[in-house]
C-alpha cells in the first residue's frame, strides 16, 4: 500500500504541516512509477517525434519511386527497410504514414471527448426529456458495430482524410456520451451535490466544482482507451479504400497495396502492420496505466 | 407556538413511480403525507421512525431540496415555498443540512478547506476571508486546519468527515440545523464524540436543531421534543421524557419497547412489533399502523385519526384516546414492581 501513497509534497516530516499532493500531481507521480507506462510512453514519444520530424529525417521523398528498385528487401543499402511495390523507400513512407496515423487516431477521439462530454453531462444533469432525446439518438449510432458504422459513413461520404475523420468522430461521440452520462447521473445523486444546493449554490458552481471534477476522470480514461481503436479503424478504412487515398503514405493503405507482394518479399509488407500494432499497443498500455493511476479510492 | 422558528403545515410529497420508454406514472410513493409540526427557537426536535418512513424526505422538503406537493413551510416568518431564487438562497444561509453518509457527502476531488469555504464563496465572500472563516470553523469542530485543511476526504476517517460536514453546515452561521441521521454511519465511540460536539455547538451558537434518527438512544440523548413518524405520517409528538416514560401510541410504545436496553427489568420475552411496515406505495386505509397494531378496531380502517391532545404539548394520532384517557394494556416499558 505504501507504494500507492505519495510522500508529502514538502519534506517537512517533523510537523506534518506540509500539504499532501493535489489529485493530478498524485496521478502524475503514480504514472512515473509504473514501468509499463514509462516504456509505452517513451515509445509513443519516439513515434510522435518520428512522425513530426518526418520531413526532416526521412532519407527520401515519400512519393519518389524507382521502377528498377521495386520490393527491395530489408537491409538494402540506402533503403534500410527496403522499398515497396513502386520502389518507394519504406522507411520514409513509414515515417510519413505515422503522421496520418497519429492524426486519425487522436482527432476523432478528441472530438468524441469534447462533444461527448458536453452532451453526456447535459443529458445526465438535466435528465427527463432532454436525457431521453440525447441518449436514444446516441443509441441509434451505438447499435451498429464500430467498424460497420465507420464503413457506412465513409462509404457514403466518399474517401478522403476529412471524411475519415468525420466518420470516426461519429463512431466515438456516442461511446463517450454514454460514459459521461452514467458518470454524471451517478455523481449527481451523491449527497455532496445536494449539500452544495443546500448551501445556496447555483447550477454553474455545482457543475464546475462538483460534477465536472468527478466526471472528467472516468471520461478521460475511457477516451484514452479508444485511441488505439481509432488508429485501427482508420487503418482499416484506408485498407478498404475508403480512407486516405493514394499516393499518400498511410499504414493501412500501405498494407493494402503491398498485399499482393507478400509472396515475393514477406517482410516488407509486414512493416506497416508492425507499425500499427506497436502504436496501438503503446496507446493501450498508456491508457491502462492512466486508469490505474487515476483510481484513487473515494 | 406563536413564536415558532419553523412551522410546517400539512406538508406532502408523493413520488411518482415511472417506468417504460414514455415514463408513464404507475403509482405514487407517499413518502410524506400531511405532516405538521413546529419548532421553537433553540429547541431540538427529534424525528424518529423506521427506515423508509419519510424522515430524510422531510429533511429535504424543509430545505426545499425537493419541491413539496402541498402544504406550507414557514421559516423566520417567511413562506419557504413561495420564495424566489434569491430569497431562497438567503433563506438557505439560515438553515443548513448535515447529511447521513459521511462518504457520499463530501466531494472526493475537493480539499476539506475548499469544501467548507465553498458555501461562503457561493454567497459572495472573498476567497481569502472564506478560507480564514473555514479554518476557524474547522478548528472549532476539532480538526486542525493546518493538518487537515489541504487533505482530501478519502484521507479522513468517518468521524472526521462528519466533523467536516458539520463545519460546512456551520460556516454560514445558520439558525436552524437539520441533521439527517448524522451519527448513524459511525462507531459507537465516535458517535458519542460527535453528539457531544453537536451539543456544545448548539449551546454556543443558540442553534435550533431538527435531529433525524432511527436510534432512540440518540434521540433521547439530544432532543427536547420528539416527533414519531410512521409511513410518512406523524403518529405522536411530545416531550422526550413524557414519550420515553409513557408512550401513548401503540407504535411509539412498540418502538420504545424494542430499543435495546441494559436494564434486565426492561427485558422483553418477545418482540413488541414484528414484520416490515407496509409499502408506502399502497398504504393501508385509515390509520397506517393498523395492520401491525394489536389494538386495531374497525374504526381504524375508516379514516386517518387526527392528532388528539393529551397534554399541552403531547399529541397522539390514535382512536384509543378519542374521548379522553383510556386505559389499555401497556406494552411498553413494564411499570416498576410495587
Amino acid at each position: 500500500m505504501s507504494t500507492l501513497a505519495p510522500p508529502m509534497a514538502t519534506g517537512d516530516v517533523e510537523t506534518l504541516v506540509g500539504a499532501p499532493m493535489s489529485y493530478w500531481r498524485t496521478v502524475a507521480w503514480r504514472l512515473r512509477r509504473d514501468p509499463t507506462t514509462i516504456v509505452a510512453g517513451a515509445l509513443l514519444v519516439l513515434i510522435a517525434l518520428a512522425a513530426i520530424l518526418a520531413p526532416v529525417i526521412a532519407p527520401h521523398d515519400p512519393g519518389a519511386g524507382s521502377i528498377r528498385l521495386r520490393l527491395a528487401p530489408i537491409g538494402t543499402s540506402s533503403h534500410l527497410l527496403g522499398t515497396d511495390e513502386q520502389g518507394r523507400d519504406m522507411l520514409t513512407r513509414l515515417l510519413w504514414g505515422g503522421r496520418m496515423t497519429l492524426l486519425t487516431g487522436l482527432t476523432p477521439v478528441l472530438v468524441g471527448f469534447l462533444l461527448g462530454t458536453v452532451l453526456g453531462v447535459l443529458a445526465g444533469f438535466v435528465g427527463g426529456l432532454t436525457n431521453t432525446l440525447i441518449m436514444r439518438t446516441m443509441d441509434v449510432f451505438y447499435a451498429f458495430p464500430a467498424v460497420l458504422l465507420a464503413i457506412a459513413i465513409s462509404g457514403s461520404l466518399g474517401p478522403g482524410l476529412w471524411n475519415t475523420l468525420i466518420a470516426l468522430s461519429v463512431v466515438f461521440v456516442p461511446r463517450v456520451v454514454r460514459v459521461a452520462e452514467s458518470a454524471t447521473v451517478q455523481v449527481k445523486s451523491l449527497e455532496f451535490v445536494a449539500a452544495a444546493r443546500a448551501s445556496g449554490s447555483g447550477v454553474w458552481p455545482i457543475m464546475r466544482h462538483h460534477l465536472l471534477a468527478n466526471v472528467l476522470g472516468p471520461v478521460l480514461v475511457f477516451s484514452s482507451t479508444q485511441v488505439s481503436l481509432s488508429i485501427i479503424l482508420a487503418a482499416g478504412l484506408s485498407f478498404l479504400g475508403l480512407g486516405v487515398t493514394p499516393p499518400a503514405a498511410e499504414w493501412g493503405l500501405m498494407l493494402n497495396t503491398l498485399r499482393g507482394s507478400i509472396y515475393v518479399n514477406a517482410w516488407v509488407p509486414a512493416l506497416p502492420g508492425v507499425a500499427i500494432f506497436l502504436t496501438s499497443m503503446a496507446f493501450n498500455l498508456l491508457s491502462d496505466g492512466l486508469r490505474d493511476a487515476m483510481e484513487i479510492r473515494v | 407556538m406563536s413564536a415558532a422558528l419553523l412551522s410546517v403545515r400539512a406538508l406532502r410529497k408523493h413520488f411518482p413511480i415511472r417506468s417504460g420508454l414514455l415514463l408513464r406514472t404507475h403509482g405514487w410513493v407517499r413518502a410524506v403525507d400531511d405532516v405538521s409540526f413546529s419548532v421553537a427557537p433553540e429547541e431540538t426536535l427529534g424525528v424518529v421512525g423506521e427506515s423508509g418512513c419519510g424522515k430524510s424526505t422531510l429533511a429535504r422538503l424543509l430545505m426545499r431540496l425537493l419541491e413539496p406537493d402541498a402544504g406550507a413551510v414557514t421559516f423566520l416568518g417567511e413562506d419557504v415555498r413561495a420564495a424566489g431564487r434569491a430569497r431562497l438562497k438567503r433563506l438557505r444561509r439560515d438553515m443548513q443540512l448535515v447529511f447521513q453518509d459521511p462518504h457520499a457527502s463530501l466531494n472526493p476531488r475537493m480539499t476539506i478547506e475548499d469544501a467548507v469555504a465553498f458555501s461562503l464563496i457561493v454567497h459572495g465572500t472573498g476567497h481569502r476571508e472564506a478560507r480564514a472563516r473555514a479554518w476557524r470553523v474547522l478548528e472549532r469542530v476539532g480538526l486542525d486546519p493546518r493538518l487537515y485543511g489541504r487533505r482530501y476526504p478519502h484521507e479522513l476517517s468517518g468521524g472526521q468527515r462528519q466533523r467536516v460536514n458539520i463545519a460546512r453546515a456551520l460556516v454560514l452561521d445558520p439558525k436552524l440545523l437539520v441533521l439527517d441521521e448524522p451519527v448513524s454511519g459511525l462507531d459507537k465511540s465516535v458517535q458519542a464524540q460527535v453528539l457531544n460536539l453537536l451539543q456544545e455547538l448548539k449551546a454556543e451558537r443558540a442553534l435550533t436543531c431538527i435531529f433525524i434518527s432511527h436510534d432512540l438512544n440518540v434521540i433521547e440523548y439530544v432532543s427536547g421534543r420528539v416527533l414519531v413518524m410512521y409511513l410518512g405520517q406523524v403518529v405522536e409528538t411530545g416531550a422526550v421524557d413524557a414519550l420515553a416514560d409513557a408512550p401513548k401510541h401503540p407504535y411509539t410504545q412498540a418502538l420504545f419497547a424494542s430499543a435495546p436496553t441494559m436494564d434486565p427489568s426492561r427485558r422483553l420475552e418477545r418482540p413488541p412489533i414484528t414484520g416490515d411496515p407496509p409499502s408506502p406505495v399502497n398504504p393501508p386505509s385509515g390509520c397506517r399502523f393498523r395492520t401491525r397494531c394489536a389494538y386495531a378496531m374497525p374504526r381504524c380502517a375508516e379514516a386517518v385519526p387526527p392528532p388528539i391532545p393529551l397534554a399541552a404539548d403531547h399529541h397522539v394520532a390514535c382512536y384509543l384516546y378519542d374521548g379522553g384517557a383510556v386505559a389499555f394494556p401497556h406494552i411498553g416499558r413494564p411499570a416498576p414492581a410495587a
